[in-house]
């Protein structure tokens, strides 16, 4: 089934996810700590009949793959915390016109140009929230390489799956770490395709309220002659301003995404059945908790790791879950307290909550998280 | 569709229109109309399959004029149709894609995806309407209203000086620069029609007029006497009334006023891919 292992690192590992998912449109801009992205699909696409541009900024990075994307291709962008925030006006024009996308964002030291080849978590947030107006939004959160590559490639599937923009958000530890992947052969990577209209339909409803609420999609040049709007519209894709139409058409794209959950989610959670003391992290940092549990599990204390591998939609079923049985949460997070946010909304009343911030550019190690969980 | 059949055919804009859509939304006298008609009317010419034609357009009145169109429209971010187009445009070289785009939109917010699109010289025609105000939210100044106008971020009048979009094209790598006023609607449509003929990035400037907004506020008459204005205005040499009073007091030139053989950034970049494919090796 798979190759050989193979040393990569994180920035190498998503764009050969993305070649194996079927990218074959990629549009960016310089940054670090996501530039080796840009530079392996800069190599590869032309191998594959792809298309790779360096565009004149962020925004039109994502310009360009919305409208390759809508030509039919998938496609993706990668960048960085300060391109990331130029990117969110046509991240919710992805979303608003359904329009796949994936979208890499390699997380840096912010706020602004902040410590660019240091890690930190602080787009959690802006990753979920960051364009305007409620939106749906799929977000992946690899902790390793080879989840890097196996996670890229379900982006893809799921923006194709749903039509909607996904981000694979990482930092910069994930990004450089040189690790042993084993990569699936040549084809053999589960990949999903956008459900396509035929060209034979006759009055074609390019947003028709389809029973997994994911309309089919038209490629130009088959027939349809679709109109594709950033202002809210109606099944037929023009818009509206109608109250009843636009919560219609509002309500469908946020419930495409709850309302389809099972397909979406997805957390690893280690020894949380009969956890006291629960430590939700993500990212590079759930690699240190996972340390931090075993070392206190060593010394008989009943930790558990639950690590959200779908940061958004957040797992809430799965953490109130976990957090119902533990009496302590311990939150470890590269930021001033993000995911913290979520684990107070759901851990209930009386809950104790126990969080680690860090801002310095460094990483949170094991031991500070098992010591925090001695203290508990 | 058989497209010998169809170049015969007389234009007949209703063929081009999404006409579910009637009544359309501009105001009354505003020269985008007469911008649309020629374009349909250019893409006729070309027996263009409207099946194989995007429309690309931003944000403003000029971004709401591709709705009405009866092929692919997309109607994108504000400033940004160019980066859309270009993306559209390398994943589909099938497709003749036309951006439809304003004086704010092209030159201000999005003037930065102007001078780059005009560097690569991918095969897409921008077609810019301008009307030298920000018509849609309420009128106010934009990149190319002229000196001393009232509008309604500019109370005293206009201070600022304006852009020559043709010139900034053509500077910046246009390999296809045109332009005409509304006024002149078949000669509208020909350097439309020549633009995008053209294979390679085409500018065309369309003088458009913005009656119920722009002209009220400087009380340049009624539509009729705005139209009238272009004679003067445009063509001063064509029309011997160089000392008329200018409505605008920048004397542009019209006509294709730049075309050079450039290579196409398309085409260029597919045989990039098969030289980088014919190597042996493969870089990782």
């Amino acid at each position: 089934m798979s190759h050989a292992p193979t040393a990569l690192h994180g920035n190498h590992a998503c764009a050969l996810g993305a070649i194996a998912a079927g990218c074959r449109f990629f549009a960016g801009y310089p940054i670090t700590p996501s530039s080796e992205v840009a530079e392996h699909m800069s190599r590869e696409l032309p191998h594959v009949d792809g298309t790779f541009i360096q565009m004149e900024d962020e925004i039109a990075s994502l310009a360009a793959c919305i409208g390759a994307s809508l030509g039919g291709v998938k496609t993706m962008t990668a960048t960085s915390g300060p391109g990331f925030s130029l990117m969110q006006e046509n991240l919710g024009y992805a979303a608003m016109t359904e329009t796949p996308c994936v979208i890499i964002n390699v997380m840096r030291g912010g706020p602004s140009t902040g410590m660019p080849t240091r890690p930190a978590q602080g787009d959690i947030m802006q990753a979920r929230w960051g364009t305007h107006g409620d939106h749906p939004v799929i977000v992946v959160a690899p902790a390793s390489v080879q989840e890097v590559y196996t996670q890229t490639i379900r982006a893809f599937n799921l923006a194709e799956e749903f039509r909607t923009p996904v981000i694979v958000l990482y930092d910069e530890i994930v990004a450089h770490l040189m690790e042993t992947v084993s990569l699936p052969a040549k084809g053999k990577a589960e990949v999903k395709d956008r459900k396509w209209a035929t060209g034979a339909e006759v009055g074609f409803m390019p947003y028709a309220e389809t029973d997994d609420l994911v309309p089919v999609m038209s490629r130009p040049g088959d027939g349809h002659r679709v109109h594709v709007t950033g202002l809210t519209h109606t099944p037929d894709g023009f818009p509206t301003q109608k109250p009843e139409l636009a919560d219609r058409a509002l309500r469908r794209l946020v419930d495409k995404i709850e309302l389809n959950r099972d397909r979406i989610d997805e957390v690893e959670e280690i020894e949380t059945a009969d956890a006291d003391i629960l430590v939700v992290a993500v990212g590079i940092v759930a690699r240190a908790a996972r340390r931090a549990v075993e070392m206190l599990r060593a010394e008989g204390v009943k930790a558990g790791l639950l690590r959200p591998v779908t940061l958004w939609p957040f797992p809430e079923a799965q953490v109130r879950n976990a957090a119902e049985r533990a009496s302590v949460i311990v939150v470890p997070e590269m930021n001033t307290g993000q995911l913290s946010l979520e684990i107070e909304r759901l851990a209930g009343r009386g809950k104790r909550i126990r969080t680690i911030h860090r801002i310095d550019g460094e990483p949170i190690g094991p031991d500070e998280i098992a010591q925090t969980i001695r203290e508990a | 569709m058989n497209e010998m059949v169809r170049t015969l055919e007389p234009f007949e804009i209703k063929d081009y229109l999404r006409l579910q859509l009637m009544p359309h939304f501009m105001c009354p006298g505003c020269g985008h109309g007469i911008a649309l008609r020629a374009l349909l009317w250019a893409v006729h010419e070309l027996a263009i399959d409207k099946n194989k034609l995007a429309i690309v357009s931003g944000i403003g009145c000029s971004g709401r004029v591709g709705a009405y169109i009866d092929a692919n429209t997309f109607h994108t971010t504000h400033g940004r149709p160019l980066a859309f187009a270009t993306g559209l445009k390398l994943a589909r070289p099938d497709l003749t894609v036309v951006v439809i785009t304003g004086d704010g939109d092209c030159l201000a917010i999005g003037g930065n995806h102007l001078i780059h699109a005009c560097r690569r010289n991918l095969d897409l025609t921008c077609l810019m309407l301008n009307n030298e105000v920000y018509g849609m939210t309420g009128g106010q100044v934009s990149p190319t209203t002229s000196a001393n106008r009232l509008t309604t971020t500019t109370p005293g009048g206009n201070a600022e000086p304006t852009f020559d979009a043709c010139k900034l094209a053509e500077a910046a790598g246009a390999s296809f620069v045109g332009r005409e006023v509304t006024r002149q609607a078949m000669a509208l449509k020909n350097v439309i029609r020549d633009g995008i003929a053209h294979p390679g990035f085409s500018f065309i400037e369309a003088i458009s007029d913005c009656t119920e907004i722009y002209g009220r506020k400087n009380d340049l008459g009624e539509s009729p006497e705005m139209i009238l204005s272009q004679k003067s205005d445009m063509r001063p040499e064509a029309f011997g009334n160089v000392a008329d009073e200018p409505f605008r007091p920048n004397r542009l030139v019209t006509g294709i006023l730049a075309k050079q053989a450039r290579p196409e950034y398309g085409a260029a970049y597919r045989d990039y891919a098969v030289r980088v494919k014919s190597k042996p090796g493969r870089p990782r």
